[in-house]
């Protein structure tokens, strides 16, 4: 097997046309699983305690079950159970898929969100009178975003890089398109190389970005360290 | 006259643009007691810190019984010296610190036994009855068994002081060793450190703020003041009579503090 | 319940190889040597950086052909599911290491230990109380991306799963949900003891 630049030059315009799909369904998954993961966290919240313990179930069943399993459940599996069952097209699948997988991830953040917001907080907000909803939307949450949002982040590159898995349902995605192309013409060094070309120049300057963006958010929201307790002494 | 135990010739010390130590010449005869005082940030904790090799003095020599710490003569002449010659000299020297810094994983008799065994090859049982009989000099000996979270930060620091007596260095330094100590434990902690002066023969520097204990304890003191040995003598002239404004200044303070 | 070996034989050894790395790339990380340093985060950013997917297809289809050697699948997705756990979980060696108050690293240099014994006997002892908890999260990690390996045709139980299905249509939905339950009965344990190392590293680490 042999580098070939006529290959690159035939297979690059294929997988940049696919790299699109791969983001949208990227930004799909994600925007699923930031609203599916505060409906969990909403449910949570209820205090009744056999219904949290169903939630914690099912959270602990999606999170510890393989995507590609849910997948295939999905793509195979329900369009045969009775009265909710319909055929769902392989885009759909993903988005559900992945979607609902990453959303047990994302509740988890909320959460860590929320319980990072100091008791003292709400106690001052209930102190001034505040109504329900205005302690929520001008005490805690503003405090509980801010600090989420590179863990956020986090998950956005994590799921990105999960897309492939889209490939078995068929999802026109990059490595699907870099697949078929291996496949037809028996040539998988330069297309396999290339997606994971893209997926490398994708991620890595946003998690660089995303660390960026953490210790921005650290020096806002920590007391800053005193200069002597920087590092460990070499000797 | 006996060699010094401990020289600092002409020692400077820079953390990144700032000079904290400008030049100190400091000689420590063996068994000899020293209290540096001073103001927080003259440099007093550098100074033993660089002894215990924790900081890397920026120029001048530091000699252990004659031997320098940071650099070692090759063909005659003196360069950096490296992990190696730092390990030798340094066997002589034990440290105490402000946050007592014990292994949290270990026990109490691990702590202190674990160096000896270890680092000095000291036989197991050996190193258990020293261990045993230092905790129970420092009132621990019930303890044994425990783990450093279930003392107090009083208890925490006797253990830290048996950890490094243990070791048998011939020169002590306690780094502001009551400073994080409730005020009640304090008082059990210095019982300690007296009674290990008592006995003489280790010499010791002790960092502190407290100006009692420093004279009872110290056979000198040292005041010093933005990075530079401002006066030194004898407990009683230097706490008494100092000879300096800012000395006076100083210790007004501390009586009108306490 | 056939292809059961096959999934808990890929996670044994992805594990074991997967633990390996990480410690060998971990200290890479904090070695000295400036071109071990360097190495060691070109992989860890290469590996981290590409999907786990992705690296699946080129080391199943690229690899053999570059290198001209035979590659078992099961070797295939031992050494991703290796390489790439491997680069996350290097991070948390990491990370514990450098999380180990710099206080400890003096007291056992005021007790004159060498590099090495301040490692073994106060650094590490430390750090791997805080490490445990997380390699237990990346169990369960790499539990699920075991089932990848169907994709390259080994018989795990994922691809037993759908064989049957392709037999036996109208089970679909038996079959899928049998897999999933077949997955989360053997995370339970890792999920028990993952929780149960949360608890216990929580002790015996120095806070200041």
């Amino acid at each position: 097997m042999r580098w070939d630049w006529s290959t690159v030059i035939e297979v690059f315009p294929l997988i940049f046309d696919a790299m699109w799909t791969t983001l949208g369904l990227t930004i799909a998954c994600f925007s699923t699983a930031m609203i599916v993961g505060a409906i969990w966290t909403a449910l949570k919240r209820i205090k009744f305690k056999p219904f949290n313990w169903f939630i914690s179930f099912v959270l602990e069943f999606i999170r510890s079950t393989p995507p590609l399993v849910q997948l295939y459940f999905l793509f195979f599996a329900w369009p045969m159970i009775p009265y909710i069952g319909v055929t769902l097209d392989p885009f759909t699948v993903a988005v559900m898929g992945l979607g609902v997988h990453f959303s047990t991830y994302i509740s988890e953040i909320y959460r860590s969100g929320i319980e990072g917001v100091p008791k003292g907080q709400l106690e001052a907000a209930t102190a001034l009178n505040f109504s329900t909803r205005q302690k929520w939307t001008k005490i805690i949450l503003p405090q509980a975003i801010p600090p989420i949002i590179p863990m956020l982040g986090n998950y956005l590159i994590i799921m990105f890089k999960e897309i492939p898995l889209t490939i078995v349902v068929g999802v026109a995605g990059m490595l699907t398109v870099a697949e078929v192309y291996g496949v037809n013409n028996f040539e998988y060094l330069e297309p396999y190389t290339i997606v994971a070309f893209f997926f490398l120049a994708m991620s890595y300057p946003s998690s660089l970005l995303i660390q960026w963006l953490e210790k921005k958010m650290n020096r806002r929201f920590v007391n800053k360290p005193d200069k002597k307790g920087k590092g460990v002494t070499a000797t | 006259m006996t060699q010094p135990l401990i020289q600092y010739e002409d020692v400077h010390k820079s953390f990144d643009d700032v000079e904290v130590l400008k030049g100190i010449n400091l000689e420590v005869d063996p068994g000899e007691k020293i209290s540096l005082i001073g103001p927080s940030g003259s440099g007093k904790t550098t100074i033993i810190r660089m002894l215990m090799t924790l900081e890397k003095p920026t120029s001048g020599l530091i000699k252990v019984d004659g031997t320098p710490l940071w650099h070692k003569e090759v063909n005659g002449k003196l360069v950096e010296a490296d992990e190696k010659h730092l390990r030798k000299v340094r066997g002589d020297i034990g440290m105490v610190f402000q946050h007592f810094n014990l292994f949290p994983h270990m026990t109490i008799l691990k702590n202190c036994t674990s160096a000896p065994i270890n680092v000095q090859g000291v036989d197991k049982k050996v190193a258990e009855e020293r261990a045993v009989e230092m905790l129970e000099k420092v009132g621990l000996g019930n303890k044994l068994d425990a783990y450093p979270a279930q003392l107090s930060g009083g208890q925490q620091q006797r253990v830290a002081i048996a950890r490094s007596v243990v070791m048998r260095p011939k020169v002590m330094l306690f780094d502001e060793v009551t400073s994080a100590l409730d005020p009640e434990t304090v008082g059990e902690v210095l019982e300690v450190i007296r009674d290990i002066a008592k006995e003489g023969e280790m010499a010791m520097i002790l960092v502190t703020h407290e100006m009692e204990f420093a004279r009872d304890i110290a056979d000198r003191i040292v005041f010093l003041e933005s990075g530079k040995i401002a006066e030194e003598g004898k407990p009683l002239d230097i706490l008494e009579n100092p000879n300096s404004e800012r000395l006076k200044t100083f210790l007004q303070r501390f009586r009108s503090n306490f | 319940m056939e292809g059961l070996d096959i999934t808990l034989t890929v996670l044994i050894g992805s594990a074991i190889f997967g633990y390996s790395i990480a410690f060998i790339a971990g200290f890479g990380r904090l070695a000295k040597n400036v071109f071990i340093r360097k190495f060691t985060t070109v992989y860890i950013e290469i590996f981290r950086g590409t999907s786990l997917v992705v690296q699946l297809f080129w080391f199943f289809y690229v690899l053999p052909g570059l290198l001209g050697i035979e590659l078992s699948s099961y070797m295939i997705g031992v050494i991703t599911i290796g390489m790439n756990y491997g680069a996350y979980m290097s991070e948390v060696v990491r990370g514990s290491i450098l999380a180990v108050p710099k206080g400890q690293y003096e007291a056992a240099t005021a007790l004159n230990m060498s590099r090495f014994q301040r490692m073994r006997f106060v650094i590490l002892p430390q750090a791997i109380r805080m490490m445990l908890p997380e390699f237990g999260n990346y169990l369960i990690q790499m539990l699920k991306a075991t089932s990848l390996v169907s994709i390259i045709s080994m018989a795990d139980i994922t691809y037993v799963g759908l064989l049957y299905r392709d037999a036996n249509t109208s089970e679909g939905v038996a079959v899928f949900t049998m897999l999933l339950v077949i997955y989360f009965i053997i995370a339970l344990p890792l999920i028990y003891i993952t929780r149960r190392l949360e608890r216990w590293a929580s002790k015996g680490v120095a806070t200041e």
